[in-house]
This record gives C-alpha cells, structure tokens and sequence, in this order.
C-alpha cells in the first residue's frame, strides 16, 4: 500500500447541518461555537439543497437538521421537504420555540421523519432559568404534543449538569407524560460554552454514579414503551468518547457559514484548514479536506494510543477535548485513563463539583462581541 | 419464553406497517437494505425488504404471504412461519407496528 495515496474512506452515515446560530434560548453548554456565525453569513437555501443532495449522493442516510434555532430559517420547511425527498431520514432538532401547530404539520406533511426537543430543566423554573427564556416551558410542552398530534415520533433531550442533575428522575417522567419514544440523558460535554462554565455545571462523582443507575433501573421499569440513551460524563469515565464516531469516519458537520466540520467543535484545533461547501463538493470536502484527513484513522496517533488495542474502538477519543485539556491535539483524550493528563483533569473536576460556584455565562451573541 | 409470545402476536388477520419515523430505503452506497429509525440503522436482507414493502397497514399477514407465495412459488404454509417470525423480531424491536 503505497502511504501517499490512502483508499477513499467509507461514506459517512450522518450529516449535521447547523442551519443557523441564531437561537432564542441561550443555554449556558450551546454545543455552539463560542464565536457564532452571523445570520447575514448563512447560505442561502438552494446551497443547503444542493449540499442534501450531495451527502444523499455520498450516502449519507440521516440528516439532523439542526442551529442554534433550525426553525428560525424561513425556509426551514422547503429545505426539510428537499432533504426527505432526496431520500434522507430527516431529523429536526429543536428547542420547540417559535415552532406552532401550523408549522409543526407543515414539517410533518413536508416529509419530517423524527423531532427532537430539548428541555433544560424538568419544572418550569429550572428550564426557564437554565434555557434564559421565560416562559419556555409552555412553549416546549405545547410543541411536544403538536409533534404527538402530527404522528411523528418525538425524542426529549436533556442536558445534564449539576444545576438539573437531581432531575433526571423528573426528566424521565416527562418524556413519558409527553408521549416520547425516547429520551436523551446527555450529560453535559465540556467544550466551548460549557468548558467556559464547567465550575458551575461539573457535577459530583457520587451523584452521577447514582443518576446512572437511576437510569439503568428505569430502562428496565419502562421497556417496550420508553428507549433511553444516556451519554456519560466522560471525566469520570475510565475510557474516552469516540468523538463523534471517530474522526471523518462517520459523520460531516456543517456551520451556518457553510464550513464543513469533522465534528461541531473542530474549529477549536488550531491550524486545520476548512473548506466552504460553496467552494467544494461535500465528496471532495469528505475525501481530501486537509482538517478530514488530519485525524483520520490512526496514523496520526501518539502513544498511549498508538499501541492501545482500543485505538479503533475509541480513536484516541475527542481532538477538541485533548486540544483544549493537553494544549495539543494530537495526545490522547484526557478522559482516558491511560493519558498522563487523567489524574489532574479528574481531580480538576472533583473539585469544581464540590466549589460551590454558580454564576452561569449564558451563550449569547452580545457576550462575544463584549469579549472581543 | 417471550420471544414465543412475541411471535404469537404475528397472526394472519394482523396488518403489518412501519411506524411513522421508520423508513425502508435502499443504501446503495454500502450495497444494502435498511430500515431507519431516530438515531438508528438497521441493516436487513434483500428478503425482508421484499415483505416489509408490502407492509402496508392495508394487507393482512394472509395476503402478504400469498403475494410472496406467488411471487417464489412456494407453499405459504412454509412462507408464513418465516414471515411472521421476521416480522415479531422487528416488532420486538420497535420498527413495526401491527
């Protein structure tokens, strides 16, 4: 096998689209940048449907429509219908603001196959405080039985932190009194927002420990009428994430700007080069994008990784994770045991977990632009 | 034990669908069939595509089985085991409603 001319990679499975970073909530973990895309900066609805078809193309099978806020796009319902035409399974992922009865079966009958909503809290004043929008509440619970009424399967998601972690009991009788067929307990990632706010969102080891069992137990109780995921902490995990299934292994990203990502959070790693979906096709993007194929397979691998017999289970784990916990990308993922980077990260978390520090950012616009 | 029950809930007069949020599609890039579902891929045989496109919440299992047993000539006694067995493992497993 000749080194310089590697075999093309396997098709990706998923594309995410983050079709816009505007969003009414401004929760304090946004999987967003921390420098968002201006709404003046976003492609125009004909550069989103030709780049649905490409990944269709590609074969790409499901697309997660998704922002900040997907339906705060005008063209939110032609660019779903475009999507679930072309062939892909469509999924919207939503915080249910601004989204009523009306545009809820316009989605549907455009073709939507599944809509994910988020809470933020399980009672009102947790989810309102912790999403910065009074009133959400009623708007997600109304947007739930909308999506319920339509016949469209519906999956709640929950972040979870400190500030709502005693909520996961709560949360999952609210996924079942709104009629989901699933529910997420993701507990929180910290990059971006959330590493800004980890003393304030990191919660204690003991009561993690707990909440999964919780989980555990209710899988049991509630089988055959509620599938719940849980992603876990992963600082208090032994072994790291696979980031996102492994890097340019499954899935492309791309911001409202049309930046095509390995993952959401790849613009964290210093010195990769982003190509722009208006410049390039999502095949070549996914073949020979240099930021694609930087941490692709494990050719790229540092010890601990390089000889683990998990290197392609985890893949090293999460780039922007080592980026920002190590200084370089290119070690192993700190969540992992066997980096030399653990114990101090683990120890880092215990203690924010028991600081007692409350004060959240919220994500919004404005505070970049104060920061800059 | 409950796989057995399971199976007993597939019966001639049941109309077989996919849900909505299940969808049968050709992945022609892997050279496959697959059922999607939210966050999940099943991979399944070119067989089991052939009866679940007939899985339209209209015909019964008994009108399935005797357009398969046309379409392969093949006795539908023989047919509608198999059938009904697929048909309980995927229920099982939340794609398909009866």
């Amino acid at each position: 096998m000749n080194a310089h001319t590697p075999p093309p990679p396997a098709p990706p499975v998923g594309l995410l689209v983050e079709l816009t970073h505007r969003c009414p909530l401004g929760c304090p973990y946004c999987s967003n940048p921390l420098a968002l895309e201006r709404p003046g900066a976003e492609l125009d609805g004909e550069t989103w449907k030709r780049v649905f078809s490409e990944a269709a193309a590609l074969g790409a099978l499901h697309v997660h429509l998704s922002g900040g806020e997907p339906t705060a796009r005008r063209d939110i319902v032609d660019l779903t219908r475009h999507a679930s035409q072309g062939g892909l399974y469509t999924n919207l992922i939503t915080s249910g603001i601004g989204v009523g009865e009306k545009l809820t079966n316009e989605l549907a009958d455009a073709g939507l196959d599944h809509a994910q909503l988020s809470f933020q809290g399980a009672d009102k004043e947790t989810n309102d405080r912790l999403g910065h929008y009074k009133g959400s509440w009623e708007k997600k619970r109304a947007f739930a039985a909308h999506v319920i009424k339509a016949g469209l399967p519906l999956t709640i998601n929950a972040v979870i932190h400190r500030a709502n972690l005693h909520q996961v009991p709560a949360f999952i009788d609210l996924a079942v009194e709104l009629g989901a067929r699933r529910l997420e307990v993701a507990h929180t990632q910290y990059y971006g927002w959330a590493l800004q706010n980890r003393a304030a969102l990191m919660p204690p080891r003991k009561e993690v420990e707990e909440s999964i069992a919780l989980v555990e137990a209710a899988r049991v109780r509630l089988k055959g009428e509620l599938v719940i995921d849980m992603v876990i902490p992963d600082y208090y995990a032994r072994y790291p994430k696979p980031c996102a299934g492994g890097w340019g292994r499954v899935a492309i990203d791309v911001s409202p700007s049309g930046k095509a990502l390995p993952c959401h959070a790849a613009e964290s790693i210093p010195g990769l080069e982003f190509w722009n979906v208006r410049d390039h096709s999502l095949a070549d993007i996914w073949r020979l994008n240099p930021a694609f194929t930087a941490f692709r397979g494990t050719d790229w691998m540092r010890e601990p990784c390089r000889s683990c017999e998990r290197r392609e289970i985890d893949w090293g784990g999460c780039r922007c994770q080592a980026m920002a916990l190590t200084g370089d990308a290119r070690n192993a993922d700190p969540a992992c045991h066997k980096s030399p980077d653990h114990e101090r990260i683990v120890a880092t978390a215990m203690a924010e977990s028991e600081s007692g520090d409350s004060a959240l950012r919220f994500r919004s616009y404005k505070t970049e632009k104060a920061e800059a | 034990m409950t796989e057995m029950d399971e199976t007993a809930e597939i019966h001639s007069q049941s109309r077989p669908r996919l849900p909505r949020g299940v969808r049968l599609r050709r992945d022609e890039a892997r050279g496959r069939w697959t059922l999607l579902a939210p966050e999940r891929i099943f991979e399944i045989d070119a067989t089991a595509a052939a009866v679940l496109e007939l899985c339209d919440g209209e015909r019964d299992l008994k009108t399935i089985v005797a357009e398969l047993a046309q379409r392969y000539t093949a006795p539908p006694d023989a047919i509608e085991k198999d059938v009904a067995a697929m048909l309980a493992d995927l229920k099982a497993k939340r794609v398909l409603e009866t």
